[in-house]
């Protein structure tokens, strides 16, 4: 933490999954940054393809089963529509705090200057092509070029 | 604390920014603006209307709602305030630091 006393000069967001609070919270850090002039990327990879996926990114849900915090028993939490009902609850409270719908979010980061990137493992895993992606991805690229481009001082990794 | 910019005497927080907007005025704008390496354009000036407009009627600022105002797309506001602008921007406009997290 010594060099340059610390300072945080780029963020590298790795985002895995497309449950909604994952995609907003690499979202939010990834603005977050850009509005603190730190340069900020985000490397989609996995599930978290879908939160790019023009067709898929407009319907992510929130998870009900395997999330303690939601305080819905998980055999409830299985139930046919629970994800629907929970994840239609939870957008109106993010409307009220001014949070924009993903494709929106994407369209700020974009305008915002953050790079995206999708993982080319997990694009031919999905048999996603490149034209299925929102626009402000730039380029599919394999995980030695992620490591590339994050080389430099002040460089930080976050993995959600 | 008490900060002397532009021959005139104005109070600021720790981070600069300015505690009485009434002690703004578009020399002191100009001023600040060269401290964070900005010489001001007509287009700049719009946006700091709008910021202070928006200020004096008491609607927190977001980079959200700057996209929509229709005076600024969010691509111009971080060329005309690179680095930060959201912060930039309210700091020469003389209001506070939005504590918005979008």
């Amino acid at each position: 933490m010594s060099e340059n006393k610390g300072e945080i000069k780029k963020m590298m967001i790795i985002l895995s999954k497309a449950t909604l609070e994952n995609v907003y919270a690499a979202f939010v850090l990834a603005n977050g940054a850009r509005m603190e002039g730190i340069d900020s990327e985000i490397f989609f990879t996995f599930f978290g393809l879908e939160a790019v996926h023009k067709k898929k990114n407009a319907n992510l849900h929130i998870a009900t089963v395997g999330n303690p915090a939601m305080h819905i028993p998980t055999m409830v939490g299985g139930l046919p529509g629970m994800e629907a009902l929970a994840t239609t609850m939870m957008k109106k409270e993010m409307a009220k705090i001014d949070m924009p719908e993903v494709p929106e979010f994407l369209e700020i980061l974009s305008d915002s200057g953050v790079r995206m990137w999708a993982c080319k493992l997990a694009m031919d895993m999905f048999h996603y092509k490149k034209e299925d992606l929102f626009e402000g991805v730039e380029e599919v690229i394999t995980v030695g070029d992620f490591y590339k481009k994050s080389e430099g001082e002040g460089v930080h990794m976050l993995f959600i | 604390m008490e900060k002397v910019i532009a021959g005139k005497t104005i109070h600021v927080n720790e981070e600069g920014f300015m505690t009485d907007f009434k002690e703004w005025d578009n020399t002191i704008g100009e001023a600040l603006a060269a401290e964070n390496e900005i010489s001001l354009s007509p287009r700049h000036w719009e946006v700091l209307g709008y910021l202070q407009t928006e200020f004096k009627n008491e609607v927190p600022l977001s980079i959200r709602k700057i996209g929509k105002s229709g005076v600024v797309d969010i691509k111009e506001f971080y060329q005309l305030f690179p680095k930060a602008p959201l912060k930039t921007a309210t700091k020469i406009a003389g209001i506070p630091k939005p504590a918005s997290c979008i």
